[in-house]
């Protein structure tokens, strides 16, 4: 914990003399603590030389900025017009139901974060989805399923080797 | 004969499986024992054909696609019997020379000619397609002569306002001031829409060209591009692009030893839509909540940090690049009225072929989702087509024969916006939709003012009251009530659009809300 806080320091001390920092810092802080949590504040506030308020707002105002980290794997299904024109509305509840949480909730083991996203661009193959960094085109229920359980594999492959 | 493939790597064609196919290629070429590069090209756009992989055999480069992991063997085996050019390539997915596919033929590429044609982070392959032509001729040209130029050409925002980009530099370059700043708009939120991505990911330079071009004319030795967190993939490429062209000397200090800075730095958003909308833009780029500015002032008087700024979308200045290079007389002899040059169509949601399709203004949008699109995804009718993404109207076939052209779509309340089209075949329920675009404002709008705010969130519930028939004839004068108050008292497009889907799903299919259609609403 006492390393994170000093390095979450070395980052303010790099974005608070470049104009506009706080969106980058917060886009750094979200990559090394995997989320933008409460105790940041403070000290974002006292580098930036902005009351604790003003730093909430900013943080509270994007949707990217979660305060809790998510599971290991982030998945978001796109839940705009071009992805709904192809049944993204179907793809949402599948994923609802097949993986047993709603929209910003995690799954009981930890893996899997569930998040709506609005266009990823993609929009001559739809519906997308993405994970983690990946995005996916022309995405059905079993392509869905296949998504899914490749995640699965994945991690009990890795956390095999780590154990 | 020499061979050369070509494997796109745009965000389309990865999420299709480009990536697997470029590592099966290399592996298949490895046994072979051809000694053969594998060039991550751009898109061209045809996304239905996506991931498309082109081998060069002389001179030609001869298309296939789509192409899966099992292609790869077959296609070497067609190419290699083939390496004298002289017979015909048998193979399935062989779709011929590539830039003579319907599809791409028939297009009028101005900003997307180089699209999809080299690696796109490669400064030598931009050069040689004409790349930095225009900077080198705004490098010995006044401001006032490249700003000029820019009026000339007729060209308009193409981020969906459609303002005239000569008028809003020329205010820039008017307003005193030490410092001042070019900002492109790459928050590309609007659902139907992928240009500005498949520019940034296929062609960056011509962006950094253009934003520099941009520089020169009003006096700012500061850019920046404002890129949706949602493009992982661009932001990779634009961030080597900017790094090379800077060690290339095109960007930085003193570029190309004119004695003129020009410095660029890719800032990324954090999800907000509202983001797109210009000031709210700049808040966020000062690291502020995007909340809506009021204007007056403009940003171009008082901008990013309070400085005259340009804001402008990443195709404007994409197409600042070609003008340079071309003339402005040239650009301008394409398109229809007062809608100058060429538009980027993006045609997308249910349709068959979907894709980039840039064409000059005129063309009726049925020519587009008909002759381009080629009917739906599902091989069912269209019913609707939601035309300049989620603030756009929904049009009924009636409407289908409009041209493409700014005053011809205000005209029927309608907007060609970033120029993104979705289609909708006949099992779209069209007070879903009517509902999510209520929903979607509820969701994204800034909050700064009431109709927007508030309207959004009563607007979902008024439709519910609507649909499941609760005092429907009077639900329904308060929803117009509603529409009315978010238009003309919303800050923003965001609120004061939002009514523009929402009132034509009303008007146009009102059977969905369980209103007869004898009646008149």
């Amino acid at each position: 914990m006492l390393e994170k806080d000093s390095n979450v320091d070395q980052l303010i001390d790099q974005f608070k003399t470049l104009p506009g920092g706080l969106l980058p810092l917060l886009h750094a802080v979200k990559q090394l603590l995997k989320c933008v949590p409460d105790s940041v504040v403070d000290p974002i506030a006292k580098g930036f030389n902005l009351s604790r308020a003003e730093v909430h707002g900013v943080i509270s105002f994007y949707h990217d900025f979660n305060t809790h980290p998510g599971g290991h794997h982030t998945v978001q299904i796109c839940r705009a017009e071009a992805c709904q024109s192809m049944g993204s509305r179907d793809i949402e509840s599948h994923a609802k139901q097949s993986l047993g949480i709603d929209y910003g909730e995690t799954t009981a083991d930890g893996l899997i974060t569930l998040e709506p996203v609005y266009c990823l661009g993609n929009c001559a193959c739809s519906p997308s989805v993405r994970i983690d960094d990946d995005i996916h085109a022309r995405v059905d229920q079993s392509r869905f399923d296949q998504l899914m359980t490749e995640l699965t594999t994945v991690n009990a492959n890795t956390s095999g080797v780590s154990s | 004969m020499s061979l050369q493939i070509f494997i796109p790597q745009d965000t389309t064609a990865l999420a299709l499986g480009a990536e697997k196919v470029s590592s099966a290629m290399a592996h298949a070429l490895e046994r072979r024992g051809l000694n053969t590069n594998i060039t991550r090209n751009g898109s061209r756009g045809m996304f239905w054909l996506e991931p498309l992989v082109e081998v060069q055999i002389g001179s030609a480069r001869q298309a296939f696609g789509p192409v899966n992991t099992s292609d790869v063997e077959s296609i070497l085996d067609a190419v290699q019997s083939n390496l004298d050019g002289t017979a015909k390539i048998d193979h399935p997915l062989h779709l011929g020379e590539v830039d003579q596919i319907d599809y791409l033929a028939t297009q009028q590429r101005l900003t997307f000619k180089r699209s999809g044609v080299a690696d796109p982070t490669c400064i030598t392959s931009y050069q040689r397609l004409e790349g930095f032509v225009g900077l080198t001729k705004a490098l010995s040209m006044t401001g006032q002569a490249i700003v000029d130029e820019l009026k000339n050409s007729g060209l308009r925002g193409r981020g969906g306002a459609a303002f005239p980009a000569g008028i809003k530099w020329q205010t820039v370059l008017d307003t005193a001031g030490e410092q001042k700043y070019i900002v492109c708009n790459a928050d590309e939120g609007d659902s139907g829409t992928f240009a500005d991505r498949l520019l940034m990911e296929s062609d960056p330079y011509q962006l950094i060209e253009g934003m520099t071009i941009a520089g020169l004319a009003v006096g700012a030795n500061q850019g920046y591009i404002y890129l949706r967190s949602e493009y992982p993939v661009a932001h990779k490429i634009l961030n080597i692009a900017i790094e090379r062209a800077t060690d290339a000397g095109f960007l930085g200090a003193n570029v190309c030893n004119s004695g003129r800075d020009f410095f660029l730095e890719v800032r990324l958003g954090a999800g907000a839509y509202i983001c797109g909308e210009e000031t709210s833009l700049l808040e966020s780029l000062e690291g502020k909540r995007g909340m809506v500015r009021t204007k007056p002032p403009l940003p171009a008087i008082e901008g990013l940090f309070g400085k005259p700024t340009v804001v402008n979308n990443v195709l404007t200045l994409g197409a600042v690049a070609s003008i340079l290079e071309q003339g402005s007389d040239t650009y301008k002899n394409f398109g229809m009225g007062r809608s100058r040059g060429t538009l980027a169509v993006q045609l997308a949601g249910n349709v068959k072929r979907g894709g980039l399709i840039e064409l000059a203004f005129g063309v009726t949008l049925r020519q587009v989702v008909e002759d381009f699109g080629c009917g739906t995804f599902s091989g069912r009718p269209i019913r609707a087509i939601q035309m300049g993404g989620p603030l756009g109207a929904f049009l009924p076939e009636s409407q289908w024969d409009t041209p493409l052209d700014y005053e011809a779509f205000a005209a029927i309340k309608a907007m060609i916006g970033h120029g993104g089209i979705v289609v909708f075949d006949d099992t779209v329920d069209m007070a879903a939709q009517a509902r999510f675009a209520m929903e979607f404002c509820v969701i994204e709008s800034c909050g700064k003012c009431t109709p927007c705010r508030i309207g959004s969130t009563r607007g979902v519930e008024v439709i519910d009251r609507i649909v499941a028939n609760e005092d429907r004839d009077n639900n329904l004068i308060l929803l117009h009530d509603l529409c009315d108050t978010m238009e003309l008292g919303s800050l923003c497009a965001m609120g004061g659009m939002t009514p523009f889907p929402v009132r034509s799903a009303l008007t146009y299919f009102k059977e969905d809300f369980g209103i007869s259609s004898s009646r008149d609403h």
